[in-house]
C-alpha cells in the first residue's frame, strides 16, 4: 500500500516526519516497504528559460540552445528535440547530474562539433511518464532557477508499507492515518462525506437479481447518473498522487476512481451511462456468458461468479474489473457511478479462477468497510461535478449494509495476563475508541463494539491485541520463562537422538551429509520402488520434482553423478531423512542412507587404493546400525535387497524374518544406466524407524567378564560348494562350543583349479577362550573335531588336509 | 696365583673388547665362564686345594668371576647401542611423504543448526516434537484457524496431492505449526516443544526453495504471556548467534494461529560486505510469533478459557545463513561436495551449550 505524504496529511493533522511516521507505520504492524522521495533524485533539475535555439550548423535534427538556468550566466546546450525553441521554459540538467530515465550522468560533450553544457529533459528522462516526444515544455510564468521538483509539487515523500490481509482498512490512505493517529501521530480528520443532493431521478435503476433470497454475493448497491459531464484529464494534483503509488492516470472519472479506492479502500466503477441498456443489476453469470474486460481480454464467466449487467448482458466482474462495453472514454459525457458490497470469498474465488489482480478485487476480498457503501459514492460524486462538472442524480439504492454488530468482552486483566504488560484501564479504552470501538462498562470488564471497517476482529484476544498494537510492543519487558526443574532432562527421545548419532558415525567415517529434496521424477520414484498415485504431487514445481521420494537413494545417486561431471570422481554422500511409503503418517520413515562411488582413496604412493564395493556398503550399513542401538549380535544378513540392487552383490540386515532393518549393496547396472551415473557405486539404506527401542532404561553395564587366561587361537580351511554362504560356516563353528568359542574370523576365500569347479575354500580362524582352566591338548583337539564336524554338518563341506 | 689371575683376566678383557658383536661376546663369556670355561675351571680347582690356599685363592677367583661378569654385560650394552645405532641409521624414511588416506566427512548446516536449536530450547524446557510432512488439510489449515477461503492459503504456495476417492486431498505441510495440534491431542499441558522439520511450499526463486526447514516452538500453560515469548526469543538470539547484547525488534503482525501476532527482527550491519549480527542500523527478519490463538487451543482439544501460551515459527536454514555467512539457500539442497565440505561440521563437533555451540 503505496501513499505520499501529502495525501496522508490530507486526514492527518500532524508536524511528524515522513521518518517519524515510517517508523511509527512498523510499530503499528504496517510494515514499512520503502520511503522515498521522488524530489531526491531529482534535486539537481532546474527550470531554465530557452534565450534562443539556433539551428545546428552540421546537424538539421538539432538545436543549439542558450539556456538560463537562474544562475545568471546562460550556458550553451545541444538540444534535439523538436519543441525546443526560443523562449520557452524548460528543465535543465547541468552536467555531473544523473539523468534517472536514462542512467547516465551527464557530461560536458560536442555534439557534432558543437559543444553541450548538460541536457533539457523530457518527462521520460525523469521517470515522470512515458512522455517523450519533446523536451518538458512548461509554462511561461514557471519560476526560472528553481528546483523543478519542488515547483511540481512532487517534493512529496512516498511511502510503501505491506499490510497484512487481515487489515483491509489500511488498504486506504484514511484508515492508515487512523492508525498514526490512535498512536499519537496527530490528529484524525473527519471524513467529508456529505450526502449530494441529487437534481433528478437516476434514469438508470439498479436491482439485485439473485435467484436465492438469502445468498449475498451482493447485499448492497448504489449508484447515480452524473450527467453533462466533460470526461478530460484529471489535474495535475491527482495526477501527481496517482503517479506517485505507480498508477497511470488515463482520464478524470477513470482516476477518481482510483483516488477513491487508494483513498478510502473504497472501490468504485464508472459506466458510461449513454452505453447501458435497461437496468443495471448485479446477478451470477451465466454459464457460458463472455465479457470483453477493461484489460482488453475476454473472459468466459460461470455460474459462480457475480457480475454487473444491464438488458444486453454483463458490464463488469464484480469487485474484479469493469468492461469495455461500458467503459467511459474521453467522448463520455454522462456517467454512471456504481459503490457496492461484494462477497470477499466470492471475489477471490473468481479472481483466481480468472486470473486477474486488481486493486479493486484485493480489498474486495479482504472486506471493504459495509458502511462506506453509500459515502464513499457521495465523495466521488463530488469529485466528478469538481473536475467534470454536470449534474448528480439521486442515489438509486437496492438491497441494505450487511453490517452484523459485533461486541466483545475485554477483562481489564486480560492484558496483563495475556501480554504481560499493564496498561492504565483509561489507556486501553482511549486507545480502542481511538480505533472506532464503541466502549461500555465497568473498570473491571469492557464490552467494546468493533467498527465497521474491522471484519478482523473476532474476540477478546483480538481486543488485547490492538491494545499492545498501538500501546507499543516494545513496551512489554522480556521476562524469561521460568525453569520447570533445577536441572533440564532428557529433550530428545532415544529415537530422534539415533538420527544425530547415525549421522555423526557416519561423518566420522569420511562420509559428507546432504540434503536433498523430498521430491524427485517419477521415473527415479519408479526406478526405486515409488511412484504410487496417492504420492504424486497434483501441482509440482516442475516434472523433476513430481513424486514424492520411495528412498533416499536415487537424489544421492544423482548427486553423486553431478558431482562426477564436476570431476569429484570419488564421492561418500550420505543423508538422513524421511522416505515416503504412502500418505499416512506412519508410511513416512526416516532412513539413514549412503553412497560411495569410485575409489577407495587417491592413488597413494604406498598402495593402490581399490574400487568400492558392497563390502564397504555393507560396513557402512554396521556403523549405522551400531549408531542406532540395533542389536548387531541377532542381526542376520541375508543375500537379498530390493531390486534396484544388483541381484548377486545386494544383502540386508534383519531382526526376524520380517523386520528388514537396512539393506546394501551395489546398485543395480540398469538402474545406474537409467540414471546415467557411471559406477562403481554401492549404497546402503537403513530404516531408523525400523530399528527397535532399548527395552531398559537401565545405565548400569553387566559385569565385564573377562579372563586372565590364554586364549588359543586355531585355524581351519573347509572345501564347500561355492554358493555355500561363508555365514553357515561361522555360525555353525560358533555352534560348535558356544562356552568355549569367542569368535570366528574369516580371513581366506579361496577359488581356482586346485580346489576344484563349483568349490572354493573359506578359512575361519577360531579363538577359544577357556574361562576356569587352561585348556589341555585333548580338550582343544576335542573342539577342534567337533568345530569340523559342526560345519561340515552345516556345509556338506570337507575340511581342507 | 695372582700373577696368573691377573694375566687370565688381561686376557678375558682383550677378547671382550674384540668381540664385535653379541656372538662373539657370548663365545667370550663361554671361554671365561661357561661349564668348561677358564674361570669356571679354576674355580673347580678351589675343592682341591688346602684350606689355606682356598682362603686366598677363593675370595679371589670369586672377584675376579664378578668383574668379569660385569665387563660382560658393559661390553653387551656397548654392542647392543652400537646395533641399534646402525640399524636406525639405515632405517630411515621420507617422512615428508603424505599420510595414508582418510576421508574427512561432514555434517549438514541444517544438522548442526537444528542440534544447536535443540540445545538452546533444551535448556529452556523445550523437548523436542515431530508431525508428518504429508499432513491433512485440517491439521495444515483447518486446525491452525485458516478456513478454506482465507486467503492465507493462496500466500501459503500449498503443494497438493491428488484427490482421494472421498474427495479430500493432503498436502505437504507447509509450515511446522500442525505440531501444534498433535502435540496438544496428545500431551497434557504444561506444554514445552521444538518441532524442527521440512517444510514446503510452491516457490522457486532466488532466495526460495519448493523444500525448506523450520523450527515451531509451542508453550501452553495456564500463565505464559507475550512477555515470556519476547524474553524466550531473546535469550535464543543470543544463544545461537553467540552475542552477549542483541538488538531486537518486536513488530505487531498478523497470522491466523496467533493473537496478538508479532514478527521478530534482528539488528544487524553490513561493514565491507559482511554481515554483523546483533547490533546495526539494518534490520532481518527471523521469526513469526505470537500467542495462541484461542481457536487453535480449541482445535488442539483443550479449553482456551483455561490454556493459554505462544508459538512461533523460524526458517533453520535462514538462521544458518545469518550465523555462518552461507549466501546462497538453494546451495543447501544441491548436495555439491565442495559447499558441503566447506560449509559443513566436523563429525564430532557436537553443539553443546556448556561446552559451546560452534567452534
Amino acid at each position: 500500500m503505496k501513499f505520499t505524504l501529502s495525501w496522508l496529511k490530507d486526514h492527518l493533522e500532524t508536524d511528524a516526519s515522513a521518518e517519524e511516521i515510517a517508523e511509527a507505520l512498523t510499530h503499528l504492524g504496517l510494515e514499512l516497504e520503502s520511503l522515498s522521495n521522488p524530489a531526491d533524485t531529482l534535486r539537481p533539475f532546474v527550470i531554465a528559460r530557452v534565450i534562443e535555439a539556433r539551428q545546428h550548423p552540421n546537424a538539421d535534427r538539432l538545436r543549439v540552445c542558450l539556456v538560463d538556468p537562474g544562475s545568471g550566466s546562460p550556458v550553451q546546450v545541444v538540444c534535439g528535440a523538436p519543441n525546443a525553441r526560443t523562449g520557452m521554459t524548460g528543465v535543465f540538467a547541468p552536467p555531473g547530474s544523473w539523468v534517472p530515465g536514462t542512467g547516465i550522468e551527464l557530461k560536458v560533450g560536442t555534439i557534432r562539433g558543437v559543444e553541450s553544457n548538460g541536457m533539457l529533459v523530457s518527462e521520460r528522462e525523469l521517470q515522470l511518464s512515458d512522455e517523450h516526444e519533446g523536451i518538458i515544455d512548461l509554462p511561461a510564468d514557471a519560476p526560472v532557477g528553481q528546483p523543478y521538483a519542488r515547483w511540481m509539487g512532487l517534493d512529496d515523500p512516498v511511502i510503501d508499507v505491506a499490510v497484512t490481509p487481515n487489515r483491509p482498512d489500511a488498504l486506504g490512505v484514511y484508515g492508515i492515518a487512523r492508525d498514526l493517529a490512535a498512536k499519537g501521530i496527530g490528529r484524525l480528520k473527519p471524513v467529508e462525506a456529505m450526502p449530494v443532493a441529487g437534481a433528478f431521478p437516476s434514469p438508470i435503476p439498479v436491482d439485485l437479481r439473485f435467484e436465492d433470497p438469502a445468498s449475498t454475493p451482493c447485499p448492497l448497491f448504489v449508484g447515480r447518473t452524473i450527467r453533462g459531464v466533460r470526461n478530460g484529464p484529471s489535474p495535475a494534483w491527482m495526477q501527481r498522487r496517482l503517479r506517485a503509488i505507480g498508477l497511470r492516470p488515463i482520464s478524470a472519472l477513470v482516476d477518481i476512481t482510483n483516488y477513491v479506492t487508494h483513498g478510502y479502500g473504497r472501490p468504485l466503477h464508472v459506466f458510461d451511462a449513454d452505453k447501458v441498456t435497461g437496468t443495471i443489476h448485479a446477478r451470477l453469470a451465466r454459464d457460458g456468458e463472455t465479457i470483453a474486460a477493461l484489460d482488453g481480454r475476454v473472459y468466459a464467466l460461470d455460474g459462480t461468479m457475480t457480475v454487473i449487467a444491464d438488458d444486453h448482458g454483463p458490464e463488469s466482474i464484480a469487485g474484479i474489473m469493469g468492461g469495455e462495453r461500458t467503459g467511459c472514454t474521453e467522448a463520455t459525457t454522462s456517467v454512471f457511478l456504481e459503490s457496492a458490497y461484494f462477497d470477499p470469498i466470492r471475489t477471490a474465488t473468481t479472481g483466481r479462477k480468472l486470473g486477474i489482480n486488481s486493486d479493486a478485487r484485493y480489498r474486495f476480498e479482504r472486506g471493504v468497510d459495509p458502511a462506506f457503501v453509500k459515502p464513499g459514492a457521495e465523495i466521488a460524486t463530488r469529485l466528478i461535478l469538481d473536475l467534470c462538472g454536470g449534474e448528480a442524480s439521486d442515489l438509486a439504492v437496492a438491497g441494505a449494509p450487511p453490517i452484523r454488530s459485533r461486541s466483545y468482552p475485554l477483562r481489564m486483566d486480560r492484558v496483563r495476563t495475556l501480554a504481560g504488560i499493564d496498561i492504565p484501564v483509561e489507556d486501553q479504552i482511549g486507545i480502542l475508541e481511538a480505533l472506532g470501538f464503541t466502549v461500555a462498562g465497568t473498570d473491571a470488564e469492557i464490552v467494546a463494539e468493533v467498527p465497521t471497517w474491522r471484519p478482523d476482529i473476532d474476540g477478546e484476544a483480538d481486543l488485547v491485541e490492538e491494545i499492545v498494537r498501538i500501546y507499543g510492543l516494545n513496551a512489554i519487558e522480556n521476562v524469561p520463562l521460568p525453569r520447570l526443574e533445577a536441572v533440564t532432562g532428557r529433550r530428545i527421545t532415544v529415537a530422534q537422538r539415533r538420527r544425530f548419532l547415525a549421522a555423526r558415525a557416519l561423518a566420522a567415517r569420511g562420509f559428507n551429509e546432504a540434503v536433498t529434496w523430498s521430491f524427485l521424477p517419477r521415473t527415479q520414484a519408479e526406478l526405486f520402488g515409488g511412484g504410487q498415485p496417492s504420492l504424486v504431487l497434483a501441482n509440482p514445481i516442475s516434472t523433476e520434482l513430481s513424486d514424492m521420494r520411495p528412498s533416499l537413494l536415487p537424489n544421492l545417486v544423482a548427486a553423486a553423478g553431478r558431482n562426477f561431471a564436476r570431476g569429484f570422481a570419488d564421492v561418500m554422500l550420505f543423508e538422513a531423512g524421511q522416505v515416503y511409503g504412502g500418505d499416512r503418517p506412519e508410511d513416512e520413515h526416516l532412513n539413514v542412507t549412503g553412497v560411495r562411488r569410485g575409489m577407495s582413496g587417491p592413488r597413494h604412493w604406498s598402495a593402490p587404493p581399490r574400487p568400492v564395493d558392497v563390502f564397504d556398503a555393507k560396513a557402512d550399513a554396521l556403523a549405522v546400525l551400531a549408531a542406532a542401538g540395533a542389536p548387531i549380535d541377532r542381526l542376520q544378513v541375508v543375500a537379498e535387497g530390493p531390486s534396484w540392487y544388483h541381484p548377486g552383490r545386494a544383502g540386508s540386515f534383519m531382526l526376524g524374518p520380517k523386520n528388514r532393518l537396512a539393506s546394501f549393496g551395489e546398485l543395480h547396472p540398469r538402474v545406474l544406466d537409467a540414471m546415467d551415473v557411471p559406477g562403481p557405486l554401492v549404497g546402503f539404506e537403513v530404516d531408523l524407524d525400523a530399528v527397535p527401542l532399548p527395552k531398559s532404561a537401565r545405565t548400569t553395564r553387566p559385569a565385564l567378564a573377562a579372563s586372565d587366561l590364554q586364549a588359543v587361537r586355531r585355524d581351519f580351511a573347509f572345501l564347500v560348494d561355492a554358493d555355500v554362504a561363508a555365514e553357515r560356516l561361522v555360525r555353525a563353528a560358533r555352534g560348535a562350543d558356544k562356552a568355549l568359542v569367542q569368535n570366528v574370523n574369516v580371513f581366506d576365500v579361496f577359488t581356482g583349479p586346485s580346489v576344484g569347479e563349483g568349490r572354493k575354500s573359506i578359512a575361519l580362524e577360531v579363538v577359544l577362550q577357556p574361562r576356569e582352566r587352561t585348556l589341555t591338548d585333548e580338550e582343544i583337539d576335542k573342539v577342534a573335531r567337533s568345530i569340523v564336524t559342526a560345519v561340515e554338518k552345516a556345509t556338506g563341506g570337507q575340511l581342507r588336509t | 696365583m695372582t700373577q696368573d689371575l691377573d694375566s687370565l683376566e688381561h686376557e678375558i678383557r682383550a677378547a671382550l673388547s674384540a668381540a664385535s658383536d653379541e656372538r662373539a661376546l657370548e663365545a667370550v663369556r663361554v671361554g671365561a665362564l661357561g661349564k668348561k670355561g677358564s674361570l669356571s675351571e679354576r674355580l673347580k680347582a678351589l675343592g682341591a686345594m688346602s684350606p689355606e690356599e682356598r682362603k686366598v685363592a677363593g675370595p679371589a677367583l670369586n672377584d675376579l668371576k664378578n668383574r668379569i661378569g660385569e665387563a660382560i654385560e658393559r661390553r653387551r650394552g656397548e654392542l647392543r647401542e652400537a646395533a641399534l645405532a646402525e640399524r636406525l641409521r639405515t632405517e630411515k624414511v621420507d617422512v615428508t611423504l603424505p599420510a595414508r588416506f582418510e576421508p574427512v566427512g561432514t555434517i549438514h548446516p541444517v544438522t548442526q543448526v537444528m542440534e544447536e536449536v535443540i540445545a538452546i530450547f533444551g535448556d529452556m524446557g523445550f523437548s523436542v516434537a515431530e508431525g508428518p510432512h504429508i499432513e491433512t488439510d485440517w491439521y495444515n489449515f483447518g486446525a491452525l484457524n485458516i478456513p478454506p477461503e482465507h486467503p492465507a492459503r493462496q500466500e501459503h504456495d500449498t503443494f497438493y496431492f491428488n484427490p482421494r476417492a472421498d474427495g479430500t486431498r493432503m498436502v505437504l505441510r507447509t509450515h511446522t505449526s500442525p505440531v501444534q495440534i498433535r502435540t496438544m491431542e496428545n500431551q497434557a499441558p504444561p506444554i514445552r516443544i521444538i518441532a524442527p522439520g521440512r517444510t514446503f511450499r510452491s516457490d522457486s526463486d532466488q532466495t526460495h526453495t519448493p523444500m525448506f526447514h523450520q523450527v515451531e516452538g509451542l508453550v501452553i500453560d495456564e500463565t505464559t504471556h507475550l512477555g515470556h515469548l519476547k524474553g524466550t526469543l531473546e535469550a535464543f538470539c543470543k544463544a545461537f548467534f553467540e552475542i552477549d547484547e542483541v538488538k531486537m525488534r518486536f513488530r505487531p503482525s498478523h497470522f491466523p494461529f496467533t493473537e496478538p501476532s508479532m514478527e521478530v527482527d534482528i539488528g544487524c550491519s553490513w561493514e565491507g560486505g559482511e554481515l554483523k549480527i546483533g547490533a546495526g542500523d539494518s534490520w532481518l527478519e527471523i521469526l513469526g510469533s505470537g500467542m495462541v490463538h484461542p481457536n487453535v487451543i480449541r482445535a488442539g482439544g483443550l479449553d482456551p478459557d483455561r490454556y493459554q501460551g505462544f508459538a512461533f515459527g523460524m526458517g533453520i536454514d535462514r538462521i544458518a545463513m545469518l550465523k555462518y555467512g552461507i549466501p546462497d539457500l538453494r546451495a543447501f539442497f544441491e548436495a555439491d561436495l565442495r559447499w558441503l565440505r566447506h560449509y559443513g561440521f566436523a563429525a564430532l563437533a557436537m553443539p553443546s551449550l556448556a561446552e559451546g555451540l560452534s567452534v
